[in-house]
C-alpha cells in the first residue's frame, strides 16, 4: 500500500472534477464556433469561469483559463511588466521575494536578461516571511520604477503564508499591481480575490483536486497584460488558444469543491499535520520543523533531519512505499540544495537535510502511523550513508 | 540480495540490472550524475554523463521494473576523478581516468553508500567475472567477450570491493546482450558503445586540458628536440595532451634523416620539452609501479607462464616477472618491479599496469617509470 505524502507536488483528483471533466470527453464543440455545438461548449466554459469566480470572490471577467501555474505565472510576470513599462518607461523595477516557486524566479531570470528588469528578490526571516521593511524600503527608494511586486501566497516548499495583506497595503499607497502565486493556497486556506485586493492570482488544477495541464491567471479586467501567446484572440487576447471545455469542467469542480469544504478540510490537514510532527520529532529528537509553526499551510510538515540527506532519506522511504518529497528544484533528476532553505539562513548541508510531508484529502491517521513507524530505521540508515559508515 | 544497479543510460549496465532483478534480487537502478553541468559533457549517443544518458537509464529501469533515482556524485567525481586527470596531465604523465573512476567513486563512494543504505551489491555492465576461489576470496578473471573484456579498468578493486559487486554480463559476448536487450524491449539495444573520456566533449583532450588547467597548465609550449642529438625539431603550443608513443600532431617540418616517423619519447614538463625520436625508442621491458591494488592476498613474487601484464586498456598481454618490495620497508610501500619476457612500445607513466596469472587479476600498480634491460638494449644497438 502506497502512504501518499506529496499532495504538494500534486493531489488526487476529487470525484466531482473527474465527473465533471469526463462528462464533457466525449461532447464536440468549439467555444469558438457560432452553432448549437460551439454555443454548448462555450457555454461549458462560461459556466465554469462563473463558478471559479464564485468559489474565489472574484468576477467571471477577471478569469483567464491557462495551462496551468507556470504558464499563468509567466503570463503574469511578463505581461503585466511589458504593459506597464509599455505605460510608463521608468517602470523597469520587480520586487519579488527569495523563495518564490522557479515558475516565477526563472521568468525574472528571463525579465532582466533578455529585457533589462531590474529585478529584486527581497529576503525572508528565518521561517520565511517575506521582511516587509526591506519591501518598503525597496518601494519607497522609487515607487514610480516598480512595474510590479509578486509574492506567493504560501511557499510551496516550507508552508508559510507570506504577508499579502500588508504587501497590498503597501502597493496600494503606490497604485503597484500586485501579483500573488496562490497555487498552494487555494482549498487549504481562506483566498479571496477581491478581498484580498490583488491585481493578479496564479492557480493550477492538478494542486486543487482538478486535472493537470489546465489552471487560470485571475487578473483585475482593468489591468492592462500583454500576450504572451498570440492566436485567435481567445481569453480576453490575452491567451489565446482553443479552450479545453473537459479540463475546464473539470478545474471549475475542484475549486468549487474545495473551497466549500476548506475550513473543515484545514482543521483535519492541522491535526494530522501536528500528530504527524509531534511523533516524528518523538522518534528522531534532533528533528525540527522549518518555517513558522503557526502561520503556515495546514497540510506542510518540512522537517529537518541533521545528519541525513534528504535523497537517501526519500529513497528510504519509497522503499517502504512512503512517498515525500526533498522540497527541492531537481536539476537533470539530481536535487539540488533548496533555495528557499538556503534564503531562510541554513547552510549547504542543512538544506540537503530536509523532507517535505504534504498531507492532502486522501490522507488518513494510519498514514501517519506509516510514518512515523518507518522514520526512525530509516533515519539512522541515512546517516549512517553520509557519515560513510558501512 | 538486495543491489544497487549502476545504470549509465547505455545497454551493458540496463541488460546487467535486468539480469539482477530476473535472478531473483531486489534490484534497485541509479544513474550517477557526474558533471557539475550536464550539458557541457558529452552529447548524443556516446557519452556516459548527459541528461539523455540519464534519461535513457531511467526508460531501461521502467522497462525491466525497478525503482531508479539519480545521484548526485559530481563533486567527488570532480575532485577525484577530473582534478586527478588535470594534475597527472600537467605532471606529464597519461592518466586513465576510468580506472580511477572506478577506484573511486563507483566501487567507493557509491558502494559506501549503497552498503550503508541496506545494499548488499553494486552491479554494473562491465564485462568480467567474479568467482568464489577455494580459499574463500572472490577472484576476478576476464570476461568471456575478450573483445570486451574490461578487467583491466577493474584492476584496482580490492577483494573487499569484489566482495561487494556484481557483474552479470561476464559470462556474456556484446552482441548476446544486444539481442538481450531488443529482446526486452529496452531502447537502449542499438545504442552505440561509448568511447573516449566522458568528461572531455569533443573527444579533444589536449585542447581540454590547456582550456581547464588555466595557471596550472606548466608552460604554453616549448621546444620538441631529438632525442639523441638534441637538436631541436619544431615548437608545441603544450606538452599537455602529448602522450608517450604519439605519432600525430608533431607538425615537424623536416622529415627524420633516415625517412622514419617520429614518435614522442619523453615529456619534461618544466622546461617544456617533449623528446621524438624513432619506433624502437619507444621500446622498454622494465616498469616501475606504485601505488599498487591487490585483489586478494598481496604476493611478493608472481612468475611462470601464466603471469601477464597489460599496460592500457583492451592492450595486449606481456608475459612477466612481478616482484613486490615489502610493504614499509625503507619507504618503499609495496612499489611493484615488472621485468616484461615481451617488450612493449609506447607506455607512459601514469598508465596502469594490471598483473594477471591466467584470466584472473592479481592487481595493478600505477607506472612511474620504464627503463629497459642491458639485454633489450644490446638487442636494438
Amino acid at each position: 500500500m502506497t502512504v501518499y505524502l506529496d499532495h504538494a507536488a500534486t493531489t488526487p483528483m476529487l470525484p466531482a472534477a473527474i465527473e465533471a471533466m469526463t462528462a464533457q470527453l466525449a461532447s464536440v464543440g468549439n467555444a469558438n464556433s457560432l452553432h448549437a455545438s460551439g454555443r454548448g461548449a462555450r457555454r461549458v466554459v462560461e459556466e465554469s469561469r462563473e463558478r471559479i469566480a464564485r468559489a474565489l470572490g472574484c468576477r467571471p471577467g477577471d478569469v483567464v483559463f491557462t495551462s496551468g501555474g507556470t504558464e499563468s505565472d509567466n503570463l503574469a510576470l511578463k505581461g503585466i511588466f511589458w504593459a506597464r513599462r509599455a505605460a510608463d518607461p521608468r517602470r523597469v523595477r520587480i520586487l519579488s521575494t527569495a523563495i518564490e516557486h522557479h515558475a516565477v524566479l526563472d521568468p525574472l531570470d528571463w525579465l532582466a536578461e533578455a529585457e533589462g528588469a531590474e529585478v529584486e528578490l527581497l529576503p525572508v526571516d528565518d521561517r520565511a516571511h517575506l521582511r516587509l521593511d526591506a519591501l518598503r524600503e525597496s518601494v519607497e527608494r522609487d515607487p514610480a520604477s516598480v512595474a510590479l511586486i509578486s509574492v506567493m501566497w504560501a511557499n510551496n516548499e516550507v508552508g508559510t503564508l507570506q504577508p499579502i495583506a500588508e504587501i497590498v497595503e503597501l502597493a496600494a499607497q503606490h497604485g503597484i499591481p500586485v501579483h500573488t502565486d496562490a497555487v498552494q493556497a487555494i482549498g487549504v486556506v481562506h483566498v479571496d480575490f477581491a478581498a484580498s485586493g490583488v491585481d493578479a492570482l496564479s492557480l493550477t488544477g492538478h494542486k486543487v483536486g482538478g486535472p493537470y495541464g489546465v489552471g487560470a491567471l485571475v487578473v483585475r479586467r482593468d489591468l492592462q497584460v500583454s500576450a504572451l501567446v498570440h492566436g485567435g484572440g481567445q481569453e480576453r487576447d490575452i491567451r489565446s488558444g482553443t479552450l479545453d471545455p473537459p479540463a475546464i469542467a473539470g478545474l471549475a469542480a475542484a475549486i468549487e469543491a474545495s473551497v466549500k469544504r476548506q475550513d473543515h478540510h484545514a482543521t483535519r490537514l492541522r491535526t494530522l499535520r501536528d500528530d504527524l510532527v509531534r511523533r516524528v520529532v518523538e522518534a528522531v529528537p534532533e528533528a525540527h520543523l522549518h518555517g513558522d509553526p503557526e502561520v503556515r499551510l495546514p497540510g506542510n510538515a518540512h522537517i529537518g533531519f541533521p545528519g541525513c540527506e534528504g535523497d537517501s532519506m526519500l529513497m528510504l522511504l519509497d522503499a517502504r512505499g512512503i512517498e515525500c518529497s526533498t522540497g527541492s528544484a531537481c536539476s537533470a533528476g539530481v536535487p539540488q540544495p533548496s533555495h528557499v532553505l538556503l534564503a531562510m539562513g541554513c547552510d549547504d548541508d542543512q538544506a540537503r537535510h530536509s523532507l517535505r510531508f504534504s498531507l492532502g484529502h486522501t490522507t488518513t491517521a494510519a498514514d501517519i502511523d506509516a510514518l512515523v513507524e518507518a522514520i526512525g530505521p530509516v533515519v539512522e540508515r541515512a546517516r549512517a550513508a553520509k557519515a560513510g559508515v558501512r | 540480495m538486495r543491489i544497487l544497479a549502476a545504470m549509465s543510460g547505455g545497454v551493458d549496465s540496463a541488460v546487467a540490472a535486468a539480469r539482477a532483478a530476473e535472478a531473483g534480487h531486489d534490484v534497485t537502478g541509479i544513474h550517477l550524475a557526474l558533471s557539475r553541468n550536464p550539458q557541457s559533457y558529452r552529447t548524443g549517443a556516446r557519452g556516459c554523463c548527459t541528461i539523455e544518458d540519464s534519461n535513457d537509464a531511467r526508460r531501461a529501469a521502467d522497462i525491466i521494473g525497478i525503482p531508479f533515482y539519480v545521484w548526485d556524485l559530481s563533486d567527488r567525481f570532480h575532485e577525484d576523478v577530473v582534478e586527478d586527470f588535470m594534475d597527472e596531465y600537467a605532471a606529464g604523465r597519461t592518466p586513465n581516468p576510468c580506472l580511477r573512476c572506478n577506484e573511486k567513486i563507483k566501487f567507493a563512494a557509491v558502494l559506501d553508500r549503497a552498503l550503508a543504505l541496506g545494499f548488499d551489491a553494486v552491479a554494473t555492465g562491465h564485462y568480467a567475472q567474479l568467482r568464489n576461489g577455494t580459499d574463500g576470496l572472490v577472484q576476478m578473471h576476464r570476461a568471456v567477450d575478450m573483445g570486451k573484456d574490461q578487467s583491466y579498468v577493474l584492476g584496482v578493486l580490492t577483494q573487499d570491493q569484489l566482495a561487494h559487486s556484481l557483474f552479470p554480463l561476464g559470462d556474456t559476448t556484446k552482441d548476446v546482450v544486444r539481442r538481450e536487450a531488443a529482446d526486452r524491449g529496452l531502447l537502449v539495444a542499438d545504442k552505440p558503445d561509448s568511447h573516449d573520456i566522458c568528461f572531455v566533449a569533443d573527444g579533444d583532450n589536449a585542447g581540454w586540458l590547456k582550456e581547464k588547467l588555466g595557471d596550472r597548465n606548466p608552460n604554453a609550449g616549448g621546444d620538441i628536440v631529438d632525442s639523441s642529438s638534441g637538436e631541436v625539431l619544431g615548437q608545441h603550443d603544450g606538452t599537455v595532451g602529448f602522450t608517450i608513443g604519439q605519432r600525430r600532431g608533431l607538425r615537424l617540418g623536416t622529415p627524420a634523416a633516415d625517412g622514419k616517423p617520429r614518435f614522442v619519447l619523453d615529456i619534461e614538463p618544466v622546461s617544456g620539452t617533449v623528446s621524438v625520436g624513432p619506433r624502437d625508442g619507444l621500446r622498454i621491458d622494465r616498469i616501475s609501479g606504485i601505488r599498487p591494488r591487490w585483489c586478494g592476498t598481496v604476493p611478493s613474487v608472481l612468475a611462470g607462464p601464466d603471469v601477464t601484464v597489460q599496460l592500457r586498456a583492451h592492450g595486449r598481454e606481456h608475459r612477466a616477472v612481478v616482484r613486490v618490495a615489502v610493504d614499509g620497508d625503507d619507504g618503499d610501500d609495496g612499489d611493484v618491479a615488472i621485468e616484461l619476457l615481451d617488450p612493449a612500445e609506447g607506455i607512459a607513466p601514469g598508465q596502469a599496469a594490471v598483473i594477471y596469472d591466467g584470466t584472473r587479476v592479481v592487481g595493478s600498480a600505477t607506472i612511474s617509470a620504464t627503463a629497459r634491460s642491458s639485454a633489450l638494449d644490446r638487442a636494438l644497438a
